[in-house]
């Protein structure tokens, strides 16, 4: 019965998420020289993060029963 | 060798396409079957986000700065998550007030103020600028390049060439009219494209297909995957240093900045607004697209670091400009078709950008600016003029190519002092000065007028001082000393240090001044202001717009009528006659009436109209055309807050309501209690009858049986007869014992037995009983103890009716004891202020069930239909009666199986009796 509400909130709950790792200091934890599979530390970072907001905003929407 | 033909009459066929995709989408809009009623078609479409900026500066940047082009994609894909409420929300208004663009929206939220609407569109025409120019920039610069193919050149300074052999000049023109044909063929009736919106949704999945083929190209075509070129990057330095950020506070500082930049331009850029509020088809595609815009977003910019760093590679000695990457690695690896897709996407993220944003403009330049001005000029005589219709196109035609010059010019004037995201990020700084008065109007409703134009003219100040100026100072059309030494040659007022506040880059730091003064503003003013009545009605509807239906409400702030025969004429001058009848017809239709003749005068017609003519001139006009024709009744603020009150009384009524019917259930299920009690003693009565009959029938039956034995038998013996005639008179007097008692409890029940009340000395009472029972004790042989208090103060009672009380009760304990091994003890003490009488027996014991019966009327221990019933079930009904009325209690405690303790007690003299006694 409060699903369509508890999305709206979880929407705000990945945007506040998404603000703290996008943010010092957790970003600057990734800021250093190394690599992971091939790719640069930092890119990783903001891509895996990037992708995973995504897919709980979609998470989040998609499921919502109305 | 690409001819320059070939890259023109690829550009037009292309550019041909996307118009028969809007044609095809008009079409099929106006068959009803819309064409981008699809949430998919609406996240693409919102992808006009990506302009050339992205398709050819996100490298640019990347290979100058690294990490610090991700922001501006970072931005959005966070606000994403909160457009569920803010999003909506302005959907939803807008819906509701027919807003045909940003200007519109906050013009209509601080009661349709012209000029809030006026101010708001001069800050986006001259923010957006820059923007325009970046794009005309980019086309014009990869359509040089890609003219020398398979020569890099870099294009020369356009300052530098003769304005007529500038290309950017034919591009802007092209774009103009191509603009102009694609965005103003009709003049719409609720401002909205949906041809445009396909086209521009075809165009987003043309520049993402490009851009990857670009990065799919450089980094398995030419390296060979990720990891060749990331760790080629090892052995280079600079490069290195572009896979990390400066770990300095004022990194992290800009890219927080940039970030919080880009989720404001995501909400308020002009063309974002069109796309997302304006041609919004249905508000549920906003859901999809809240993820699938951002991972529109994630796919462009996969490639980005790749071919960044590919070009560095590849170009290591400087000498090509890193924005122009995306389109000289294919040229330089002799990929001719690539190279030429490469320039159609940057061409389709350049139109697609351009037509929506211009044609957002337009409309703002046409309603919020020139038709207000024009309206007034009385000599222009516009008010007697039939039909305006086509002088609204051609305003918007006008102003399409005159904002497409503005871009060109400044592109001449300042275009080469920076690299694309730098244009762009101006253009940001300038749009995100409409946030406090947006989102402090949707969710405050004390924002004021005075408090939106306050802020709002601080803020850009604050903008034009800092970003705009200095772009031209660098430029060369300003002083450079305007940067070094401030204004005057004052150092605090160094636009990009200004007050001193060094350590930040320079659009978080005029994005901090700006904000500062434009919220500060704002807030303050509008704390101060008493707002107008317009501003409060307005401010009302669109804060509360989720808790009123839409439509209705709106025309309960303005009141006024007009019959159809003068609204209609005014609409039809502004939409065209056939346009507007159907308008009336549909809307008189809706109501259930044949032709719109027949619709009432009345303030829903005219918020109708108004709101029919808001879509095509937008709110503080047609506000003011309605108003000429319009016998306006003026409300008073009272008004407005006696209809804002309503809301709430409403509420407030539901509650009563609600209460109410709480009320009502609680006395139903009494009433239904009450009943069951009712049927519970119409059982009881019933039970009372047969029992009085029964117990009635009983002696009787035995009487009867024993006179007739007498009667029809002469021959019995004397002592036979004298033993029958015992019998007939025992019960006999059974009968009228129990006739008595039955009379006896009606009395008292009634109130209207006999009391002879006096003060009783219990010692007598109970010796007297226990003489009169002697008997009974004695034939059972049952013993009988007496624990009498000596000394206990007399009590009112009535003296016969206490000794009735205590024969009951000790007759009922010889009752229930065992003969012989039965113990009856009668105790006597004063505690507290009452006297207390225990008659403890040690018999069969009452059930827990039973105690709570046994002094209900003919209830006794026992099934008295089938043993033989014991006694007549009404004594200690009635003793407790009597007890009751002299103010004490009578009770019982036992346990089966273990004997019982009748007790009862009686106030001391002078407390409970009396009372009693005046009360009778």
């Amino acid at each position: 019965m409060n699903r369509p509400n508890l999305t709206g909130q979880r929407l705000v709950a990945v945007f506040l998420f998404g603000c703290v790792m996008f943010n010092y200091p957790l970003i600057a934890l990734f800021n250093k020289t190394g690599k992971v599979f091939e790719i640069p530390l930092l890119y990783f970072y903001i891509f895996t993060v990037w992708a995973m907001l995504i897919g709980l905003m979609a998470w989040a929407i998609e499921r919502r029963e109305d | 060798m690409l001819q320059g033909w070939v890259i023109a009459s690829v550009s037009f066929a292309y550019l041909g396409v996307l118009f028969a995709i809007a044609y095809y989408g008009d079409k099929r809009a106006d068959a009803g079957r819309s064409l981008i009623d699809n949430p998919t078609i609406y996240a693409l479409s919102l992808a006009v986000y990506c302009t050339t900026w992205t398709f050819y500066g996100s490298v640019g940047r990347a290979a100058s700065t690294g990490i610090g082009f991700l922001p501006i994609y970072l931005g959005p894909t966070l606000m994403a998550g909160l457009w569920w409420f803010v999003m909506l929300k302005i959907i939803r208004i807008s819906k509701a007030n027919r807003i045909t663009s940003i200007a519109d929206f906050v013009s209509s939220r601080y009661g349709k103020s012209q000029l809030l609407g006026g101010l708001v569109t001069v800050i986006a025409v001259i923010g957006i600028i820059p923007y325009i120019s970046l794009q005309l920039k980019a086309v014009s610069n990869s359509f040089t390049i890609l003219l020398h193919y398979p020569d890099i050149v870099m294009p020369a300074k356009a300052a530098a060439q003769p304005l007529l052999q500038d290309s950017a000049l034919y591009i802007a023109m092209i774009l103009a009219a191509f603009t102009i044909l694609f965005g103003t063929r009709h003049l719409d009736a609720t401002e909205r494209h949906e041809g445009m919106v396909a086209a521009i949704a075809f165009e987003s999945v043309v520049k993402l297909l490009a851009f990857l083929a670009v990065g799919i190209f450089v980094t398995y075509g030419i390296f060979s995957g990720f990891g060749d070129i990331f760790s080629r990057v090892e052995s280079v330095p600079k490069l290195k240093s572009l896979m990390t950020v400066a770990d300095t506070g004022a990194s992290y500082g800009s890219w927080w900045s940039l970030t919080f930049l880009s989720m404001l331009s995501i909400m308020f850029l002009p063309r974002q607004f069109q796309i997302a509020v304006v041609e919004n088809v249905n508000e549920r595609h906003l859901a999809r697209a809240t993820w699938l815009f951002p991972l529109y977003l994630l796919i462009i910019n996969i490639f980005v670091l790749p071919i960044a760093v590919g070009g560095l590679l590849h170009f290591p000695d400087g000498n090509v400009d890193a924005d122009t990457f995306v389109l000289t690695l294919p040229m330089v690896e002799r990929q001719e078709v690539l190279a030429l897709f490469v320039f159609i996407g940057g061409l389709s993220a350049a139109t697609g950008m351009v037509i929506v944003e211009t044609i957002a403009l337009s409309t703002m330049v046409c309603n919020d600016l020139v038709m207000p001005v024009l309206l007034r000029w009385k000599s222009l005589r516009l008010q007697e003029q039939q039909d305006l219709s086509g002088l609204l196109l051609s305003i918007r035609r006008w102003a399409i190519a005159l904002i497409l010059l503005l871009g060109y010019v400044y592109f001449r004037a300042a275009g080469e002092a920076y690299a694309l995201v730098g244009i762009g990020l101006i253009s940001f700084a300038a749009v995100a000065q409409f946030a406090p008065a947006i989102i402090g109007g949707i969710y405050w409703k004390n924002g004021t007028r005075q408090g939106a134009v306050a802020g709002l003219l601080a803020g850009f100040a604050v903008w034009v001082y800092t970003l705009l100026l200095p772009s031209f100072a660098k430029s060369g059309w300003l002083s450079l000393d305007f940067i070094k030494e401030g204004l005057f040659g004052m150092a605090l007022l160094r636009p990009q240090q200004l007050f001193g506040l060094t350590g930040l880059d320079e659009i978080s730091h005029s994005l901090f001044w700006s904000m500062l003064a434009n919220i500060g503003c704002y807030v303050v003013i509008s704390l101060r202001v008493q707002p107008s009545v317009a501003e409060t009605g307005q401010g009302t509807l669109f804060v509360d717009v989720f808790k009123r239906t839409a439509g209705t409400e709106g025309s309960r702030f303005w009141r006024g009528s007009a019959q159809v025969q003068e609204l209609l004429p005014l609409i039809s001058r502004f939409l065209g006659p056939e346009r507007a009848r159907a308008a009336f017809l549909a809307y008189a239709r809706r109501r259930g009436l044949a032709s719109a003749d027949a619709l009432e005068a009345n303030p829903d017609l005219v918020h109708f109209a108004e709101n029919l003519l808001a879509g095509a001139i937008g709110g503080a006009s047609a506000r003011v055309m309605v108003a000429s024709v319009v016998k306006e009744e003026p409300l008073g603020i009272d008004e407005v807050m006696n209809i804002l009150d309503e809301a709430s009384q409403v509420r407030a009524y539901s509650r009563q309501i609600e209460q109410k019917s709480h009320e009502l259930e609680k006395a139903t299920s009494e009433l239904r209690a009450a009943n069951e009690r009712l049927k519970e003693l119409d059982r009881m009565k019933d039970d009372f009858m047969s029992t009085v009959t029964h117990e009635l029938r009983t002696p009787l039956t035995s009487i009867r049986a024993f006179s007739e034995i007498l009667r029809d038998d002469p021959k019995i013996d004397l002592l036979e007869r004298k033993k029958f005639l015992a019998i007939i008179v025992r019960e006999a007097e059974r009968l009228t014992r129990l006739i008595n008692q039955v009379l006896d409890l009606a009395k008292i029940e009634s109130g209207n037995a006999e009391w002879h009340t006096a003060d009783i000395d219990l010692h007598e009472v109970i010796e007297e009983s226990a003489a009169a029972t002697s008997s009974l004790f004695s034939d059972k042989r049952i013993g009988l103890h007496m624990a009498l208090s000596g000394n206990v103060p007399t009590v009112r009672a009535d003296r016969d009716r206490l000794i009735q009380v205590m024969l009951n009760l000790l007759s009922n304990a010889v009752k229930f004891c065992e003969a012989e091994r039965g113990r009856v003890r009668v105790a006597l003490s004063v505690e507290g202020g009452e006297v207390r009488v225990d008659v403890e027996d040690n018999g069969t014991g009452i059930s827990e069930a039973d105690q709570r019966t046994i002094f209900e009327k003919f209830r006794q221990v026992g099934d008295t239909m089938t043993a033989k019933p014991q006694g007549t079930g009404l004594g200690l009904p009635i003793s407790r009666q009597i007890i009751e009325h002299f103010g004490g209690r009578l009770w019982v405690s036992s346990d089966l199986g273990k004997g019982a303790t009748f007790s009862f007690t009686l106030p001391l003299n002078g407390s409970g009796a009396e009372r009693r006694e005046e009360r009778t």
